[in-house]
């Protein structure tokens, strides 16, 4: 690794030189038109039903091999932090989880919000399957924020607005998971389960705002449209890692969705029982 | 509508006062919750720093219970049924509802005000106006996912202890802003931060009371 070498960054990161600048971001580029290009094409239905396989595997595969990749640049390619060090180097994995856990509860959100409009029964599979991927990747984020806390703040955890904020979501979202646990019969468990789900993405705002008055330690949002303040060495890195976690949560809705879909279709009673 | 409304908040107030025991049931709940925590706290010189805090912690635990008996009193001698054969449109069973909910809370609010007072150890050197205000509001905050998620529970066998999950989570800006503006105003407020907490819990009112309002109706369906 390279150090005490400064090209220009934006704020004070040891940067590489600058061919590997250009090279990382047309790597994290291509990456991520792949796999995009990839998904633009499954819109279609006919190319879906066309496909020998589900056509979320090779989106699955594909993540994962994004996210080895994307970790041994993180770990070994990209240069340390320069104030947090090496402990820095989490911000790869740490960053990418918040933006889709954020992604999964926005997807469960919309679909709640459609299904109370539109009532269609795949709908309430994909609140479902939305719901529970996305408090897996909260939970991942929060493992991942304590595990760069301790070291960088001295702390597991702090009562800051983005911390509060992403507890209190978590936690709601449980709750719409327990509610589905509890409840049997399948239409009532659609409903209160989008209006649970609508409810808790509705309240968000205003707990991040409310929260937002306490006096913060988390630092201000790195990626604005009006700029960076991660350094472009690191950002390329951060971004690849980024289309891992995207492909992944795309396999793992789809892959949740069928699987809720399969167990809808179980629960709803055949129409008339077959003659023996 | 404003008539059916009124028509349910009669109705609900009218069976609150022939039978007072869920007024005493919420009341003995919070007041229950003041005690345990004072009983918790090693120092009385920290205690009057929890007091807001305390007090909203009390009514939110408190009208979990609150919004259970709301439902339970329906269910006896199937009375939900005659409730939904009625000629009032769900919204305005929703806001009767919900601003009888409200009225309890805040008469318990109320009367566990100067019990605070005495057994923390605190006065009120800021605006009383202002935590009357704040107390009618955070108790509506309460009350408006309460009365949605106590129907849910309450149909939901088993599930009482449901209720709370989901409530908790959802009143989480409300009780911030409502223990931040208590305990501003008891503890004084040099620098006028209780009325823009006021405003984080009218805002908290004004999307939920909508959107609730929105909602019910698909859950009184089923």
């Amino acid at each position: 690794m390279q150090t005490g070498r400064q090209w220009g960054g934006v704020v004070g990161y040891d940067a590489l030189p600058r061919r590997w600048v250009i090279e990382g971001s047309t790597i994290t580029a291509i990456a991520g038109l792949i796999g995009f290009v990839y998904l633009i094409a499954m819109v279609v239905p006919a190319v879906r039903r066309a496909l020998p396989f589900r056509w979320e595997t090779p989106l699955g595969v594909y993540g994962l091999l994004l996210l080895l990749s994307g970790n041994y640049l993180g770990l070994f390619v990209a240069p340390g932090e320069r104030m947090m060090g090496e402990v820095g180097r989490i911000l790869h994995v740490h960053v990418p989880a918040a933006w889709v856990a954020m992604l999964s509860f926005f997807v469960a959100g919309i679909a709640a919000f459609a299904f109370l409009m539109v009532g269609k029964r795949g709908l309430d599979s994909l609140v479902e399957a939305a719901a529970e991927v996305g408090v897996m990747e909260a939970t991942l984020l929060c493992l991942l924020g304590a595990i760069f806390a301790k070291p960088t703040w001295g702390v597991w955890w702090d009562w800051d607005p983005r911390l509060t904020s992403t507890a209190v979501m978590l936690l709601s979202f449980v709750g719409v998971l327990l509610l589905r646990g509890v409840v049997r019969d399948p239409d009532r468990r659609a409903t209160w389960s989008a209006v649970a789900t609508l409810l808790s993405t509705v309240n968000l705002p205003i707990t991040y705002m409310s929260v937002k008055w306490w006096r913060s330690l988390h630092q201000d949002m790195s990626e604005t449209t009006g700029g960076s303040t991660i350094d472009d060495s690191l950002r390329w890195v951060m971004y690849y890692n980024t289309w891992a976690f995207v492909f992944l949560t795309v396999w793992f809705l789809a892959t949740r969705w069928r699987l809720a879909e399969v167990r809808a279709e179980r629960e709803v009673p055949d129409a008339l029982p077959e003659v023996a | 509508m404003i008539a059916q409304i009124f028509q349910v908040l009669r109705k609900e107030l009218l069976i609150e006062w022939r039978d007072r025991s869920r007024v005493a049931g919420v009341f003995f709940f919070g007041l229950a919750v003041l005690l345990m925590v004072a009983f918790a706290t090693p120092q009385s010189t920290v205690l009057p720093k929890i007091a807001g805090g305390t007090l909203w912690l009390g009514l939110m635990l408190a009208s979990t219970r609150s919004m259970d008996q709301s439902y339970a009193v329906e269910h006896e001698h199937g009375a939900m049924e005659g409730l939904l054969l009625w000629p009032v449109d769900p919204v305005a069973i929703y806001y009767g509802k919900a601003i009888a909910n409200t009225l309890i809370l805040a008469a318990v609010a109320i009367v566990l005000m100067p019990l605070l007072i005495a057994v923390y150890g605190v006065e009120v050197k800021g605006d009383p106006l202002l935590l009357v205000g704040v107390l009618a509001f955070g108790c509506a905050a309460l009350a408006a996912p309460g009365t949605l998620y106590g129907l849910i529970s309450s149909q939901a066998r088993g599930s009482s202890v449901l209720l709370p999950l989901l409530i908790f989570p959802l009143v989480v800006p409300a009780i911030l802003a409502a223990s931040n503006a208590t305990t501003k105003i008891l503890e004084g407020d040099p620098m006028q931060q209780a009325p823009a907490w006021l405003g984080v819990i009218v805002i908290f009112d004004a999307v939920h009371w909508t959107v609730m309002g929105m909602v019910y109706g698909r859950i009184l369906e089923d």
